[in-house]
């Protein structure tokens, strides 16, 4: 090891730790993997929305010889999913509350035989609510209060009110959800395509009553997440392990693309209504907002996705008087889950379709308001949050209307059938509130003879996790990269390092794992690693989060620091409207986001392609059609995702404004580029002509929405 | 059942209707092809059949009787395509890499832009917006300049 | 897959006359040529067929000719990939190279066939609606003999086909040379690539006004009320309405009974602007 080469990883784009693999085809994804004796396992699902379980047949016909069914009788622990609440049963019985719940596990060692078995789901079926502003159940409400927004919106002389919707999303990640359960040392060890290996460690800890140390959990290369694999990979490893511990076998279960698409959580569709107060020069006095999710049926993650979606419902305005009412509400589809933005999707496409409708009443032009009403660092946040120096919302809307040449297209484009729209974005770094404090996440590094190991449960999941934590080590030590290594995220081996999620792995696991590197060095001082090891002894640091001082939170009141720090963003869309077929077709997206510092400028400009591509998707063609409760468009033929023909060219730039308690100045980025591009297509398609407020703006809504 | 795996003669023992995609992973154990759809949208399980790229989900194993089958390990003089994935982030998660990789090899040399988004319109992606496959691409093979006019803008 | 592949016979057949016993003797027989239907129906678990005929080694109904007047002859396992390659498609019929163009992405072109296409009697089938209004014939063989089905005629209804149980598709023949009269095609899908059409409309101009479309009805189909107005002399208008007799679209999960009405109008509307001048216009992919 050349302890002395220049450090300088960071910022530069040197090759992603785990590329050659998977270009040439060897890398190992779940159902690549095979164990002696390993059965296949299936999922009997309910056939109905709601209602009450009778019974499951099996057949008619015989059984083939050796097949394992589990019922919730044969559940050794509790019959729960363990997340926020213990709603959602492991297999479900008595009660029924949405259609593909599951009731029955079988497994056996022959797939073709497994799934020939005839299965009847009986059930009394009853009267679902798909509607959620019908619902009768709400999961979880929060209000946020700032000023008096009833009164100034009495006052004011301008007042814009709207509602605007949003639909589900799916995933589509390209590998399907799929684990591995075996058996093995009195416990189970999962191996599975997974983003939380401690989430999954946890409920299973719970639904088999196994102790910590029997439970492991092994993510394997996962083929995409966003987090479509944060929550429900407890589900099905909770399945495999059931049916492999009733086997005394290893039980693989890899869903394929229909049952993935119809049993697995979707992005939360959300209702949010609108009312802002403007002086007459386009100063916002105040915004009121009631916030709606659709939780689908069980608790999951909707409290949370329901609180960033408040948190940003505001937009990045300054403004002195703020309402917000969100509510999560309880309906019999099947629950929906994290998804890439986790609920600041949906409140900032809101606020940003309606922030370009006030700028049409008011005569102003949407840059110019925006510009007047932006954060500037020193503003506070409806949450009485005290925003920082490295608040970026004005160099990135007026970096992204340079380079998109806005001002000018917007003329020059008027009643063409092209459009030009923005929309103006930030997104909380990390978990929120205090919810960092909860997690106390640790991340340790090994010496080796060679350097030094990582050992986080942090995963990679395509965004670069292990090059961007590998960079960042070697950097502090001061180290080349071929001295870092990263273990596989197994938490035989690493310490919880919390989630995958909430884009808070470079910002929070990246800067726990520089303060222990820092550590390291220290301890290590002047010894190379094998002469450390072979004076001393085995070594291992272990770091911890710690809160950093200034930021406060109170949860009871929701006041305070919601997030640590921000990304700041500004997309631009510019799109064509085919005037025969309303068909869109967007023709460029220019998008301009700060994220402190990119570790790896090639990684993060991938995840800022690749969210807005996914932003585009949920905003055009990305459509979840259920009936009776069930997704009825479960297969890619009908669900569109955008192909290489549908996706624009790409302007990306990245700036860097530093944020003080990140590693070399980092923040989160994951989810930021998922938050603009939506608004900034129907802001596009207002300019084209069209006032459309919901998304996606397919070419059938487009009909019908009246043309201004 | 034979026929030409990645250069070398091979004999498998299958039902004729089994898919060449499950022939390939589980009798041959190349696990490179990638299922993500079964039903011919996402292209993650293309392979070359005789040269020209196909779904193998959707290819029985007996139409691959005497013919030439390449699979992303045999995938021979494409190195340089290989490391561009990897150098120009064209490779996320790396789930559907190897059926974008099958599929690229057979792009034209120098191809614009729209020659290579109708060649691999194909694939789906949800990593990349396919922004760094197409920098691959271009990067290892020339060409990825847009054929159009620039619109007026 | 969902289907059980052991549990899936496949005949197969070295000749025309070999297949055609077979269909006869061992029926029912699953006619397969391309699979790029028949296999997502067998990995979804829905395709009732167990016993499969396997076209792909009958050499004698691969190719494509062009005829000595011009027509053309299209074998039927012609693949996409072939049609749209072809430089006499091109020049006889450059709408359906271009339909073919738009058939799925490379991979499905390079297996699907036109046979394939016209057999399973999709709505949507997007070289349908250029056969059509090309006058296209289907010929159909079996045992007893070759019957020639105009395309117009081999549709029955929903996914149902002038095929008797015991015949295959040997050709698609356009009979007479195409090339007289200005032609438009234009698929509006679910999105611009590997998209499943919700109109297909293919348009040619002559003495005698030619209108076909797809995914707007039962079957693929000629506007024969939309066509006689024109032909008629009557204002675009005119036809436009009596193109709203001739079609009968639905909601489904793709697009809606109104969108596909709109868009079918203005598309009759582009076809007629387009065609105007007597300038042999390319034909418009998007």
């Amino acid at each position: 090891m050349a302890s002395r080469a220049r450090a300088g990883n960071v910022g530069r784009s040197v090759p992603r730790l785990e590329g050659p693999e998977k270009v040439e085809g060897r890398a190992r994804y779940v159902d690549d993997l095979r164990f002696p004796g390993m059965l296949h396992g299936r999922t009997i699902r309910a056939p109905h929305p709601c209602g009450r379980l009778r019974a499951v047949r099996l057949g008619p016909g015989g059984l083939p010889l050796g097949l394992v069914v589990v019922g919730p009788r044969d559940i050794p622990g509790d019959n729960v999913i363990a997340t926020i609440e213990d709603d959602q049963p492991a297999l479900a019985w008595g009660e029924i509350r949405h259609a593909e719940e599951p009731v029955l596990l079988l497994a056996h060692a022959d797939r073709e035989a497994l799934w020939a078995i005839p299965a009847e789901v009986d059930m009394i079926p009853g009267t679902p609510v798909f509607d959620p502003l019908a619902s009768p159940r709400v999961f979880k409400q929060i209000r946020i209060a700032k000023g008096d927004a009833a009164a100034a919106l009495r006052r004011a002389p301008v007042v814009v009110e709207g509602e605007y919707r949003t639909g589900a999303q799916e995933h589509v990640y390209i590998e399907p959800q799929g684990v591995i359960a075996v058996p093995e040392n009195g416990g189970i060890t999962i191996h599975g395509s997974l983003q939380c290996p401690y989430y999954v460690h946890k409920a299973l800890c719970r639904l088999l009553r196994l102790p910590p140390d029997k439970v492991r959990v092994i993510q394997v290369e996962t083929g995409g997440g966003f987090g479509g694999k944060e929550d429900y990979p407890s589900v099905i490893a909770g399945h495999a392990a059931l049916l492999a511990l009733k086997a005394r076998r290893p039980v693989k279960m890899v869903y394929d693309r229909g049952e993935d698409m119809r049993a697995t959580t979707k992005r939360h569709p959300s209702i949010v209504r609108l009312r802002s107060a403007f002086s007459r020069d386009g100063t916002l006095l105040a915004l009121e907002a009631q916030v709606v999710m659709d939780g689908g049926a069980y608790v999951t993650l909707s409290p949370v996705v329901l609180s960033r979606g408040v948190l940003h419902a505001s937009g990045p305005y300054r403004c002195p008087a703020v309402a917000i009412e969100g509510r999560a509400v309880m309906t019999n589809t099947p629950p929906n889950g994290a998804f890439r933005g986790f609920g600041a999707p949906q409140t900032l496409f809101a606020i940003e379709a309606h922030m370009d409708r006030c700028a049409q009443q008011l005569g102003i032009d949407p840059v110019k308001l925006r510009e007047k009403n932006a954060f500037r660092p020193g503003d506070v946040t409806a949450t009485g949050q005290k925003l920082p120096k490295d608040t970026a919302a004005l160099p990135v809307l007026r970096e992204a209307v340079r380079r998109s040449d806005y001002h000018r297209k917007r003329i020059a484009w008027a009643g063409t059938g092209r459009g030009i729209g923005l929309s103006l974005f930030f997104h909380g770094s990390g978990f929120t509130g205090a919810g960092e404090v909860r997690l106390a996440s640790k991340a340790s590094l090994e010496l080796t003879p060679k350097g030094v190991r990582i050992l986080v449960a942090s995963t990679e999941i395509g965004q670069g996790t292990r090059t961007m934590l590998a960079q960042i080590v070697a950097d502090t030590l001061g180290w080349p990269l071929s001295a870092v290594e990263v273990a596989p995220a197994d938490t035989g081996l690493v310490p919880d390092s919390g989630p995958t999620v909430a884009s808070r792995t470079c910002m929070i696991v990246g800067g726990i794992l520089q303060k222990a590197a820092r550590e390291l060095k220290r301890k290590l001082g002047r010894a190379k690693p094998a002469q450390y090891l072979a004076r001393h002894g085995a070594l291992v640091v272990t770091g911890q989060y710690e809160k950093p001082a200034e930021i406060q939170w109170d949860e009871e009141r929701y006041r305070g620091d919601a997030y640590g720090t921000y990304g700041w963003g500004c997309d631009v869309v510019e799109l064509e409207v085919d005037p025969v077929t309303r068909e869109v077709r967007p023709l460029k997206l220019t998008a301009v986001q700060e994220i402190g510092k990119a570790i790896h400028p090639g990684l993060a400009r991938g995840q800022v392609e690749g969210g807005s591509a996914q932003g585009l998707g949920w905003a055009l063609s990305e459509e979840v059609v259920m009936r009776d409760g069930r997704m009825a468009n479960a297969q890619l033929t009908n669900y569109m995702v955008p192909t290489t023909k549908d996706t624009p060219e790409m302007d990306v730039t990245i700036l860097g404004l530093g944020y003080r308690h990140g590693p070399f100045g980092a923040k989160g980025l994951g989810e930021l580029p998922m938050d603009g591009p939506a608004p900034a297509v129907v802001n596009a398609l207002r300019h084209a002509g069209f006032d459309v407020r919901e998304v996606p703006a397919t070419p059938e809504r487009l009909l019908r929405c009246a043309s201004r | 059942m034979r026929f030409t795996l990645n250069g070398k003669p091979v004999a498998v023992d299958a039902p004729p209707m089994k898919r060449l995609l499950d022939v390939l992973r589980e009798e041959c154990g190349l696990t490179g092809t990638k299922e993500g759809c079964g039903e011919g949208e996402c292209g993650a399980c293309t392979v070359l059949l005789d040269g020209a790229p196909v779904n193998s989900c959707l290819v029985p194993v007996a139409h691959a009787e005497g013919a030439k089958v390449t699979t992303i390990e045999g995938l021979r003089g494409h190195d340089k395509l290989q490391r561009a994935f990897v150098t120009e982030g064209g490779a996320q998660c790396g789930i559907c890499t190897p059926g974008f990789v099958v599929a690229a090899s057979t792009l034209p040399r120098g191809a614009s832009l729209e020659a290579v988004q109708e060649g691999l319109a194909g694939n789906l992606c949800r990593c990349t917006g396919y922004a760094g496959i197409y920098r691959a691409v271009a990067a290892a093979r020339g060409g990825g300049k847009s054929a159009k006019k620039k619109a007026k803008r | 897959m969902k289907t059980a592949a052991s549990a899936l016979h496949l005949l197969r057949p070295e000749s025309p006359a070999q297949a055609l016993q077979w269909m006869r003797e061992r029926a029912p027989l699953q006619p397969l040529a391309g699979g790029t239907d028949l296999y997502v129906a067998l990995n979804f678990g829905t395709c009732p067929a167990r016993a499969f005929l396997d076209l792909s080694r009958l050499g004698a109904w691969r190719g494509i000719k062009v005829e000595r007047d011009g027509g053309l002859r299209i074998g039927a396992l012609a693949t996409f990939a072939e049609i749209r390659d072809h430089k006499g498609v091109a020049k006889a019929l450059p709408a359906l190279c271009a339909a073919a163009r738009e058939i799925g992405g490379a991979q499905i072109q390079n297996r699907a066939t036109i046979a394939g296409n016209l057999a399973n009697a999709s709505p949507a089938a997007d070289s349908a609606p250029v056969l059509l209004a090309a006058d296209a014939v289907v010929e159909l063989v079996s045992v007893s003999g070759v019957r020639r089905v105009p395309v117009a005629e081999f549709f029955l209804g929903y996914r149902r086909t002038a095929l008797q149980p015991d015949e295959l598709i040997q050709a698609v023949v356009i009979p007479t040379p195409p090339r007289a009269g200005q032609w438009y095609f234009r698929k509006v899908g679910t999105r611009a690539a590997n998209a499943i059409s919700k109109v297909v409309f293919c348009g040619v101009r002559g003495p005698q006004p030619r209108i076909a479309l797809g995914s707007v009805g039962p079957v693929p189909l000629r506007a024969r009320r939309a066509e006689a107005a024109l032909a008629a002399g009557e204002p675009v208008e005119t036809a436009v309405a009596a193109l709203q007799q001739d079609i009968a679209p639905i909601d489904d999960l793709r697009s809606t009974a109104e969108y596909r009405r709109f868009v079918a109008a203005g598309l009759l509307r582009q076809f007629w602007e387009r065609t105007a001048s007597p300038v042999r216009r390319p034909v418009r992919r998007r």
